[in-house]
């Protein structure tokens, strides 16, 4: 399939800067949660855009897991310094220590869930009232449902019940006490259009989305990064393969993809042509037809 | 980077009375899109068969929480995206139960055009008059109906008349003077004339449905409406290298601004001349609606958020508004209450000083003697203002003609309101 130029539809960029200066305008303590992701990294560059050349009014925060791809680290502290903006870690790993979560045992042991209780905790430290997330509607059906400022109660929860109407491009983030938003300014991008963008917009991002050699096993079906957090078993073996990733979650959540694709025009062939969506590489969704509702209504984001 | 061409959007809002096969026709869109990858057909193919359904549901790819599979129902508006080489495509996929009229609202404030089934067995139903009546009341400015199930009535011509005879018939009400509408007979469940012509109705001549919406015009016009830029932002940032840079950033809500054009700004009324209009490390000649940019003007006049810069001197801001309000809210609106009223981005204090009447959605009809708003009811009311509300008629100008009103307690988006 043959690339263009112009596939990106610049009126998502304008949509999105105007939800990113509405936050900056309505809110008084904002926060972008930055995984160091495409998607995350987009906002961030759409931040730029919005206050140029003012600086970004809000710091990055980051809600480490300890089990991150050491490649996607070492970005998120070089964009940040690039930039010179202000970037906040919390780590699960606190939380375990406080005896707050519980880590989870067994073959598919995860940290993903953990997340939400550190994020809740930094969200009440900080007395962050808005963080801007890089969540996507395409992304899963229940996000489909979600709306631009989702507002959350004071236990972080989302109830799809009681969502605001939101109507044209009017956005209420008015909140009581101790409530906080969410908002997801690319939440009418597809995947395809946050490639796009980067591709056309010379964006860098970080090296395990391109092709790449590196130690895995399978199971399941799918190719897992070899890390140390894993637990695997004797018949596991691990082997090298050339591959990349097309979501950057946990070492221990997020499947490769074999693949040849070295630079971003390749990248982009390879999502079109791809009969597996975006999250199909994503363990944690794969638990419950419900997962990602169910993790969204106790706090996730 | 400047882009010249880029890749269009248009947004659709599908409404249809339960069971007439609304997330079928959706589900087949994206299936004839190759849009629906394999391991999400897969994960609703064991969910149907979980289920014990003989077929595979495609309203599991729409219905994403768990409320509305175990119902069986739509409750609020999904969002979901399909792409051809030509346009990008955004469905609001909005309920439709009575109940969740608010959320049919929600989801075709932002349509370009606005799709309604019926069932071609059974013609139109109550739902349909209410579709048609919120398509009209938001003024959604094409409506394709989708005579759908056409299969089960053996692909009949005569049948796909005499319904679209009835839907003529409804649009004789002076209510929807000035609507057109297409007519498709589909079978969604078949794919007929859904992207793919088809012999069994080698008696339409029409296209199918991909290829209108493929073709419709995208915000036709919406450079001819006048100049409105509220402004969201003033963008300050005395660092050395920007020490008296003074920018108004914001969206042009509609119409054109152009560098070296004079603008008004209101409320003061002050004029200045557009000195550049930034977005980024560009410079544009001119910026159009639904842009966001950044205007700065020759001269430092009083500028602040919530403000519009406008080209001609006709709008001045009203402090009395007689408005179609659609209530969203279990509480009432009463007479006397004040709300929080937020047009565009611009905020102020309302009271409610009349309700005119009510109207039955499904029959149209005018209740005078309507002492409250109930959720789901649509109906004229004069709203007095703390301060002039710089707002232009629904009507003529769609981009700048909608407010939102808020419960001051609640914090709650409780109605919403079209400028007389």
């Amino acid at each position: 399939m043959k690339i263009f130029d112009g596939q990106f539809p610049r009126e998502l960029e304008d949509e999105a800067i105007y939800i990113m200066r509405e936050v900056a305008a309505q809110f008084e303590r904002p926060a972008i949660l930055f995984s160091g992701g495409k998607d995350s990294i987009t906002l961030v560059r759409l931040a730029q855009k919005a206050f140029y050349p003012g600086k970004i009014p809000f710091p990055l925060l980051h809600v480490d897991t300890g089990h991150n791809f050491p490649e996607t680290i070492a970005f998120r502290d070089r964009l940040a310094e690039e930039l010179g903006l202000e970037l906040i870690v919390r780590y699960v790993q606190d939380a375990i220590d406080q005896k707050k979560v519980q880590e989870e045992s067994g073959k598919y042991a995860s940290r993903n869930a953990l997340q939400t209780v550190t994020l809740l905790d930094a969200i009440e430290e900080l007395k962050f009232d808005a963080c801007l997330g890089g969540a996507r509607r395409d992304e899963e059906k229940a996000r489909a449902k979600e709306r631009i400022f989702s507002v959350r109660d004071d236990f972080g929860q989302w109830d799809s019940k009681k969502q605001r109407p939101e109507l044209f491009d009017m956005l209420n983030g008015r909140i009581n006490v101790g409530e906080n938003v969410r908002v997801f300014p690319i939440s009418n991008w597809t995947e395809i259009d946050v490639w796009n963008y980067i591709r056309e917009e010379g964006l860098e991002i970080p090296s395990i989305y391109y092709a790449h050699e590196r130690d895995i096993f399978e199971r399941d079906g799918m190719i897992w990064p070899d890390s140390p957090f894993i637990n695997k078993s004797d018949n596991e073996a691990v082997s090298k393969k050339v591959v990349r990733f097309r979501t950057v979650g946990d070492m221990t959540c997020t499947a490769a993809v074999e693949s040849e694709a070295k630079h971003i025009d390749r990248v982009i062939e390879e999502i079109l042509s791809a009969t597996i969506s975006e999250r199909g590489a994503r363990i944690d969704d794969k638990r419950s037809e419900a997962a990602m509702e169910k993790r969204k209504n106790n706090g996730y984001f | 980077m400047a882009i010249s061409k880029n890749k269009e959007v248009l947004r659709i809002a599908t409404a249809g009375s339960v069971d007439d096969g609304k997330s079928t026709l959706i589900g087949r869109l994206l299936y004839e899109t190759n849009s629906i990858t394999t391991d999400k057909l897969l994960a609703i193919e064991e969910s149907s068969r979980r289920k014990g359904l003989g077929y595979t549901d495609l309203s599991l790819l729409t219905d994403g929480l768990v409320a509305e599979r175990e119902q069986g129902i739509t409750i609020d508006v999904a969002h979901i995206y399909f792409s051809t080489p030509r346009r990008k495509f955004i469905i609001a996929d909005t309920p439709g139960h009575v109940e969740y009229t608010r959320n049919m609202v929600t989801g075709a404030s932002n349509a370009d055009v606005s799709i309604v089934l019926v069932d071609a067995r059974n013609g139109l139903a109550e739902q349909t008059h209410r579709h048609l009546y919120i398509s009209h009341l938001l003024k959604v400015p094409r409506v394709i109906v989708c005579v759908n199930k056409m299969d089960l009535v053996d692909y009949s011509e005569a049948r796909f008349n005499e319904v679209v005879e009835d839907f003529k018939a409804l649009l004789d009400n002076e209510t929807f003077e000035n609507l057109t509408i297409d007519f498709i007979p589909v079978s969604s469940l078949h794919g007929e004339n859904i992207a793919n012509h088809n012999k069994q109705m080698s008696w339409h001549k029409g296209d199918h449905l991909l290829n209108i919406l493929e073709s419709i015009e995208v915000h036709p016009d919406s450079n001819n409406k006048p100049a409105r830029f509220p402004v969201q932002l003033v963008i300050r940032p005395k660092s050395e290298d920007f020490h008296d840079y003074r920018g108004y950033a914001g969206k042009v809500a509609s119409g054109v601004f152009s560098k070296g054009d004079t603008v008004r700004a209101l409320p003061s009324g002050l004029t200045a001349r557009i000195e550049s209009i930034d977005q980024f490390e560009d410079s544009l000649e001119y910026a159009e609606a639904t842009q966001s940019v950044t205007i700065r003007l020759d001269r430092d006049i009083d500028v602040s958020r919530g403000d519009m810069l406008v080209k001609d001197e006709a709008l001045i801001g009203s402090k009395e508004l007689v408005s179609n309000i659609c209530w969203m809210d279990n509480t009432p609106l009463v007479n006397g209450k004040t709300y929080k009223l937020q047009h565009g981005i611009n905020e102020s204090r309302v009271k409610v000083s009349g309700i005119n009447y009510r109207v039955e959605t499904s029959n149209l009809i005018k209740d005078e003697t309507a002492t409250e708003l109930n959720l789901n009811d649509v109906g004229q009311v004069t709203l007095r203002s703390s301060k002039p509300v710089l707002v232009d008629s629904y009507n003529k100008n769609r981009a700048n003609g909608a407010f939102i009103l808020i419960d001051e307690f609640t914090n709650n988006t409780v109605g919403v309101g079209f400028a007389g």
